[in-house]
């Protein structure tokens, strides 16, 4: 193992670190003008132009701020909680490729940390230990609203990695790899060649299991301000809290990464012009993320459920038999 | 060399992180150390270039098994330390040192007597999780089979038992209708 590599690689996880934490930042302004566009209302105007610098200001404010840790929490694993969400979040994106490969100054790099053969099967399993963040949180803050939400997420998490999981099998089957690169390769003919056209049902399902697994509107229940305040995150302040928010953007962002890469083609056949497209399709799977919590309530737990089991899995199910069926004859 | 240093770092965060999973009275500290101690079990697979079992390893056990464990700390009070009824310390001590005494054993006596030796042939350019499906579909179709019928019986036996009364909504109904509910049901499930 020569130095070059491991200069590389850390290189790349430096980069990848700063970008994202930077992308959660500024998607908490893009949020907040989008749904302010949305509503007839102005959004963030006062700190610099347009509202640009409220990052900046908001960023100050949570690393600033005075770290509470209540009296009769446990106090190391109410430390600990939040750095396991945002921790989880940037190890899943050590194996999305975020760009096709190129070349500068002589020398071939690839925008990927680790391209190992199981890619997208080590992205959801580290996704799903994101789940760890909000359960022990929750469990640790002496606070029933957290318990209540703790308890919410491990549901939900559980529940909806079935869909995840059964959602990717189908197109999985079709490509015959479980790496990002390899999907991604599978589609480089062009527009034609996207799963989306073969596995429409497996996308949707995907797409909607999406909105489970970062916990977004309508799925908002760990922490659904108007019946448990704000869930895990009620006993947290500071630069802890602001962890469980840079965790939460940083998987919307790994996620509509993974949707595109499977299901819309990724970057195609690696040109610039394959990769701009990329970051649109990314872009476009954020932004409806926002329009969702615009335009959507949240829907009670007991319907969360009864969509997971009783409409999702059968179809999921129902959708990787057929898969089956024709990939046979 | 890394390999080395990969190795020795993993192989003592397990022990330290399971020996917390079994010295604390905290039960949060408990899941938490048993978690880590999941995860780390997984880069023994990553380093030998098993990645298919290493993701595995996590998923089913980080994310299903210990997940499913952390429903069951809901019942707890989980900021209070647990307070252990020892009866007979030197049974559990005793009983304790023979079943590690044992598990060495088994491990120990194939290394002992070289009698350790790969039965399946090494498939060329396949990827990991191919090998996986070749053995799993050659090799061990029997035991695998069996594991999918027993699983079946324990997810039909698990709807049954937890499915009583599933067709009411409590989230719907009234509550002069759940009350009811009680009442009308208090007299058949007799004395609990």
């Amino acid at each position: 193992m020569d130095v070059a590599f491991i200069i590389e690689t850390i290189a790349k996880i430096v980069v990848i670190l700063l970008i994202f934490s930077a992308l959660a930042g500024l998607g908490t302004y893009f949020e907040r003008k989008v749904l302010a566009f949305m509503q007839r209302r102005l959004g963030p105007m006062h700190v610099g132009p347009y509202g640009l610098l409220q990052v900046a200001a908001d960023g100050i404010k949570l690393f600033t701020k005075e770290d509470i840790v209540p009296q009769n929490v446990v106090k190391p694993i109410f430390k600990i909680a939040p750095v396991i969400t945002a921790a989880t979040a940037f190890m899943a994106s050590a194996a999305i490729p975020f760009w096709p490969q190129f070349t500068a100054f002589g020398y071939t790099v690839h925008p990927i940390v680790a391209d190992i053969n199981v890619g997208i099967l080590y992205v959801l399993g580290i996704m799903a230990i994101g789940l760890y963040g909000p359960l022990l949180g929750g469990m640790a803050s002496a606070n029933k609203w957290s318990l209540i939400s703790a308890a919410r997420s491990a549901a939900i998490f559980i529940s909806y990695e079935v869909i995840t999981g059964l959602a990717l099998l189908a197109p999985l089957m079709m490509v015959g790899s479980l790496s990002l690169i390899d999907i991604n390769n599978y589609q480089a003919g062009g527009i034609t060649h996207w799963i989306v056209w073969s596995q429409p049902v497996a996308f949707v399902l995907f797409w909607i299991a999406a909105f489970a697994e970062t916990g977004r509107t309508p799925f908002h229940l760990v922490a659904n301000d108007h019946e448990i305040i704000d869930g895990f995150g009620t006993e947290y302040s500071g630069m802890r809290w602001g962890m469980f928010f840079i965790g939460e953007y940083a998987n919307m962002f790994f996620i509509s990464f993974v949707i595109s890469i499977v299901f819309l083609g990724g970057f195609g056949d690696g040109t610039i012009a394959g990769a701009v497209q990329l970051l649109l399709k990314v872009s476009f799977f954020f932004f409806f993320f926002l329009w969702t919590r615009a335009a959507w309530p949240d829907i009670r737990p007991d319907q969360l459920m009864w969509l997971c089991w009783k409409v999702l899995m059968p179809i999921a199910v129902l959708n990787v038999v057929a898969t089956g069926i024709v990939m046979m004859f | 060399m890394f390999e080395a240093i990969a190795f020795y770092l993993f192989a003592a965060l397990t022990i330290v992180m399971f020996t917390i999973t079994v010295m604390t009275s905290q039960a949060l500290y408990a899941i938490t150390a048993m978690a880590a101690g999941m995860i780390f079990i997984s880069a023994f697979f990553f380093i030998l270039g098993a990645d298919f079992l290493g993701a595995i390893q996590i998923i089913v056990y980080t994310g299903a098994v210990m997940a499913l464990y952390a429903f069951g700390m809901m019942f707890f009070d989980t900021t209070r330390n647990v307070v252990e009824k020892r009866t007979n310390p030197r049974i559990v001590f005793v009983l304790g040192v023979l079943a590690a005494v044992m598990v060495v054993a088994i491990f120990v006596a194939p290394i002992v007597s070289n009698n350790i030796q790969a039965l399946y042939p090494i498939q060329e350019n396949v990827g990991n999780s191919q090998a996986v499906g070749m053995v799993l579909f050659t090799k061990y179709l029997v035991p695998f089979e069996l594991a999918a019928v027993m699983l079946l019986v324990a997810m039909i036996g698990g709807i049954v038992l937890a499915g009583k009364k599933m067709d009411k909504s409590l989230t719907l109904m009234k509550e002069e209708e759940i009350d009811g509910l009680d009442e009308g049901f208090e007299p058949e499930a007799g004395g609990h």
